[in-house]
């Protein structure tokens, strides 16, 4: 194996993104913001992977488009997925691992405001037995902390305290679009939206876009002192069927974390669009009561579609940069009810 | 004024969709008024079936009606429903897992108030008054009553080998800012392109950075209205959603000024005299008609000038 650090990170997060759904003029910034933090040119990344979906962007082929915020003379070595950019990480760090490269710049971008996002998503279901039903993203989730609260796994505080601590440790984020914490009773005396879930336990609407710089060996070396290590990296998949897996749990998750050392980890970036899937992520993680969750303030406090992963692996990294911590965890999710599920350890070697 | 131009649009598709001998026994099943489970090999029945087992991965064989009437295991209100849930008023979506089943199954449960619904309570399937063999036969699920669900007459015995679901979306499309000036410069009868700092290129329509370098184009540059076509179509074949009696010329246009040509319709010359290098120019709709779009521009038609000299435009082919 070879090692594969992430050395920079940029991204953008706000409620609507007054601009084309191919995100071009938000990508030439958050590129730019790249080449500043490593010095090096779009000439310098060997390989470049973007997560996006045409069905949020409401055209066909948006990634393509996309690819104008890189420049394309030379030509360059590009590929996408229709998934949270952090699964377009992985194919990264595998196409480094293949030694074909050495670096490779990994972006996400979505514009979840130009359509109804909650609906929208209803296209990654099962065409013949759910999607004409149009189940949102909300509704299914509201089955899953259902689901928990019945069988007494968690309860609405539970869910409220993971709100409160996320909205308060958002207002250190200049790039959280929903932040401030209050307290647990405050929150659970706001009404119910979508039984049982209140808006507060919902990630808000987010539009953005996210970009990642990995490289290997000694290129990551000459950019840091202190890049964030790539230790191990997993992903399992559940059923998409909501009747044929267990909600209450994210066996995906465990499966993932099986094949990984996570003793010794100090924060972890859960990416967790509900408050609930924070404590299933949690439980299934095994992590301990001192282990700093989300102080980025996770995506209650903004999740912009393909990318929200992303920007998880990117706070995760900056804590290894700063030097606040030595291993952390990253995780991202895809899919109805965490179905999708990624799994990072990153490491600072002194 | 906000920054940049939007317009609603809505993307709509019918996908046809073939079911394969599991789902299609499932919603033959339906369109007939029994629900059909598949068996595992585990011993799990489940609904609608799995096309394969999870633990042998053999295709699923051994089915299994189940009843028409079952009890809650998870439910969500919704609401705010949004366009084509089965109610467009508040509902809830709920797993009912029916009698004779062992996993729980998605669908509508029609109560008017979250007051109305609990995890146990027990329902029973409202039957669509009218059944194609789609999910949807099933209307929602409703309280059980004691009559338990209206009984269904079977209809046909052809198997359901295929669905077709619509799939439509709506969405507020917004163009880029340079897209934006571009779309306005049209509405004042002008045609804008931006020039790339970098390479000099000038982009029409102009692009939000430049795809050849990555530099965001920077200088308006309005173009002549004349130009040359570097290459063209004749369409003849008859499609959807054609605004024109075939054959007519498709053309790219290489406006004098630019270094990207526009596609456009070419009119006032026979088809068949169209060639590469003829000269031509902008032919507006009345003014009146103008809106933010390309079409203001009704076609190009010839200028009657000399054809172009090919190494002119040899370089945007």
């Amino acid at each position: 194996m070879r090692d594969v650090a992430i050395v920079g990170f940029a991204q953008r997060q706000m409620e609507e993104f007054d601009g084309s759904p191919t995100c071009v003029e938000l990508l030439v910034p958050l590129f730019a913001e790249c080449y500043e933090q490593t010095g090096w040119n779009r000439h310098d990344i060997g390989f470049w992977c973007s997560g996006s979906s045409d069905y949020l962007a409401g055209r066909s082929f948006s990634f393509v488009s996309a690819v104008d915020a890189i420049g394309v003379i030379p030509p360059v070595n590009e590929s996408h997925v229709e998934m949270d950019a952090a699964w377009a990480l992985y194919e990264a760090w595998l196409k480094i691992q293949t030694g074909e490269v050495d670096t490779a710049l990994v972006y996400g971008f979505g514009k979840s405001s130009a359509g109804v996002l909650r609906r929208t998503l209803a296209l990654q279901l099962d065409p013949y037995t759910m999607t004409p039903l149009w189940p949102d993203t909300v509704s299914l989730a509201g089955l899953q902390a259902r689901a928990g609260i019945d069988a007494g796994t968690w309860d609405e505080r539970a869910m409220a305290e993971v709100v409160n601590r996320s909205l308060t440790d958002a207002e250190k984020n200049e790039y959280a679009i929903r932040k401030g914490g209050s307290s647990v009773d405050e929150l659970l005396a706001r009404p119910m939206y979508a039984d049982p879930l209140r808006k507060h336990d919902c990630a808000p609407v987010t539009d953005g876009a996210a970009a990642i710089v990995l490289a290997a060996g000694d290129r990551a070396r000459s950019v840091s002192d202190r890049p964030a290590w790539i230790s191990g990296i997993a992903h399992n998949v559940d059923p998409i069927s909501m009747g044929n897996r267990e909600l209450t749990r994210s066996p995906s998750t465990a499966a993932a974390a099986a094949g990984l050392d996570l003793t010794g980890v100090e924060v972890a970036e859960l990416h967790a669009p509900f408050s609930h899937q924070e404590l299933i992520l949690r439980s299934e993680l095994g992590l301990a009561d001192d282990v700093a969750i989300n102080p980025s303030g996770g995506a209650l406090a903004g999740n912009p579609m393909f990318t929200g992963g992303l920007i998880r692996f990117g706070e995760a990294a900056k804590q290894v940069w700063s030097g606040n911590a030595d291993k952390v965890l990253a995780h991202a999710t895809s899919g109805p009810a965490l179905q999708q599920n990624l799994v990072t350890t990153l490491e600072g070697r002194s | 004024m906000t920054r940049t131009l939007s317009a609603p649009v809505t993307v709509a598709f019918d996908y046809t969709r073939s079911t394969g001998p599991v789902i299609g026994r499932f919603l033959t099943g339906l369109r007939d008024g029994v629900v059909v489970a598949g068996r595992t090999s585990g011993g799990e029945v489940v609904v609608p079936p799995l096309e394969y087992d999870p633990d042998t991965h053999d295709q699923t064989s051994d089915f299994v009606e189940v009843a028409s009437v079952g009890t809650v295991t998870s439910w969500t209100w919704v609401p705010e429903p949004v366009k084509d849930q089965p109610f467009d008023r508040p509902f809830a979506f709920a797993l009912v897992t029916l009698d004779g089943a062992t996993r729980p199954f998605f669908h509508a449960l029609d109560v008017a108030s979250p007051d109305e619904v609990s995890t146990g309570m027990r329902v029973q399937v409202r039957w669509a008054a009218e059944r194609t063999g789609a999910i949807t036969d099933i209307e929602c699920f409703e309280p059980a009553t004691d009559a338990g669900p209206t009984g269904v007459e079977a209809l046909g015995d052809n198997p359901v080998t295929g669905v077709i679901t619509p799939v439509s979306l709506d969405y507020l499309y917004a163009a880029s800012p340079e897209e934006s000036a571009f779309y306005r410069g049209l509405n004042e009868g002008r045609i804008l392109g931006q020039r790339c700092p970098t390479c000099s290129k000038v982009y029409v329509p102009p692009r939000s950075a430049c795809p050849a370098d990555g530099t965001p184009t920077a200088e308006e540059v309005e173009v002549s209205q004349t130009g040359t076509i570097t290459t063209f179509c004749i369409v003849n074949v008859p499609f959807l959603g054609q605004k024109i009696v075939p054959p007519y010329v498709s053309a790219y246009v290489l406006l004098d000024g630019a270094d990207i040509a526009v596609l456009h319709l070419i009119l006032g010359v026979p088809a068949d005299e169209v060639r590469m290098g003829m000269r031509v120019k902008a032919v507006w709709k009345p003014r009146e008609e103008w809106t933010y779009s390309l079409e203001n521009i009704d076609h190009f038609e010839p200028t009657g000038d000399p054809d172009a000299d090919y190494d002119t435009y040899r370089h945007h082919l």
